[in-house]
């Protein structure tokens, strides 16, 4: 891609064109973000990276705020704006008229099994997001022992994970990490 | 989402009685949302059903799930079409915009800050520790969502599914192929299987 554009048209074009493929979710597309950001673009660094998923998760709200984060570190509060508007635009206007559709047509079977066929896919792809950010956060055993714990521990109870990311932040404080 | 069961609509008028058609406003759209973001770590879901169904009562359990469903095999960030998608229902597309807006704005800003901290001290070594635990605790969180999601296959034992998940984690994960030829292939490939386990299930 040229590269004497303009960031923010990049940022459009890049997010715009990523969201209509990012198939369950945000957290999915991670892989693809990793990808464009750190070696087609070479926006941030692998390490930088997995800041900015950090600082995503510490903050409240959508996963989709990594996007915003990634924006700004390239163009600032412009590029932040940017990148979310284009990450979310498109596809909120998709869904805005596949509902309006599918509530004239609601006896369709289509949906169901579209939805069935995705699910599989969807959880691939997140899989594959923690084992790309996974490879750059968890440079220790004891990083990988968290990585784990956390795993577990979130999946067998209902515990705020804002509680857990505090552990995690005061253990990296400490030094343990 | 069962095929017999119609799609959640606008407010209908077929509605049961004990259900009111409430109607928010774009103010109340817009509040209602950026509390349920604010409130949500590692994850909107689970705040936005307890503000819509159980809170405000704009949607029962099961309009709840249909709708979350069709956004959820549309591609781009689910709870940002559920908000758009919603509030669109009561409002027209001002009330899509106001939702998005009170999901996404409030978060957002908080984000920029602590990456504008991270700007100015992301070099500090206390800093640059403590996000490093955060990192390991939040991927442990994305694994834990992942896990959660696979059960229900696990439980079925939908092999063919499972296969699917695997390939495109291989396709994605260590091979590091584009997203869009993955998808390109994975997405017709996955429908296909889908179809015949159905068509052969009911043979």
């Amino acid at each position: 891609m040229n590269e004497d554009l303009n960031p923010i048209w990049t940022l459009i074009w890049t997010f715009g064109l990523m969201s209509l493929f990012a198939v369950g979710g945000a957290n999915a597309a991670i892989p693809e973000m990793h990808r464009i950001a750190v070696e087609v673009h070479h926006w941030m660094t692998d390490k930088e990276f997995a800041d900015v998923f950090a600082i995503s998760q510490l903050s409240p709200g959508p996963n989709v705020l990594i996007v915003t984060l990634i924006g700004y570190s390239v163009a600032g509060i412009a590029g932040a704006l940017a990148a979310t508007l284009a990450m979310c635009g498109p596809t909120a206007l998709l869904a805005y008229y596949v509902s309006r559709l599918l509530t004239r047509s609601r006896h369709s079977r289509w949906p169901a099994i579209i939805q069935a066929a995705l699910v599989p896919l969807s959880i691939g792809l997140m899989a594959a997001s923690g084992f790309i950010l996974a490879r750059t956060s968890d440079q220790s055993w004891i990083a990988v022992l968290t990585t784990v714990a956390t795993a577990i521990v979130a999946f067998a109870t209902r515990v705020n994970p804002f509680w857990l990311l505090l552990a995690g932040g005061v253990l990296g404080f400490a030094g343990v990490i | 989402m069962s095929s017999d069961s119609p799609p959640a609509a606008a407010p209908a008028p077929d509605l049961p009685a004990s259900h009111p058609p409430i109607q928010p406003g774009l103010g109340e759209l817009f509040v209602a949302f950026a509390k349920m973001s604010l409130a949500g770590f590692g994850g909107v879901l689970v705040w936005a059903r307890r503000g819509i169904v159980e809170q405000h009562r704009w949607m029962t359990a099961d309009e709840f799930n249909e709708t979350f469903a069709l956004c959820h095999f549309l591609p781009g960030p689910n709870i940002v079409n559920l908000s758009f998608v919603f509030g669109s229902r009561f409002r027209g597309l001002a009330g899509g915009i106001a939702a998005f807006a009170g999901l996404v704005g409030p978060p957002m800003l908080i984000a920029i800050v602590l990456a504008a901290l991270y700007k100015h001290y992301g070099e500090l070594e206390a800093l640059r520790r403590t996000l490093a635990g955060v990192a390991c605790v939040a991927v442990g969180l994305l694994l834990s969502v992942m896990l959660k999601m696979t059960m229900p296959l696990v439980k079925r034992r939908d092999i063919a599914g499972l296969a699917v998940l695997v390939a495109v984690f291989i396709a994605i994960g260590v091979l590091r192929l584009p997203l869009a030829e993955v998808l390109l292939v994975a997405v017709p490939a996955s429908m296909a299987i889908t179809l015949l386990i159905r068509l052969r299930g009911r043979a």
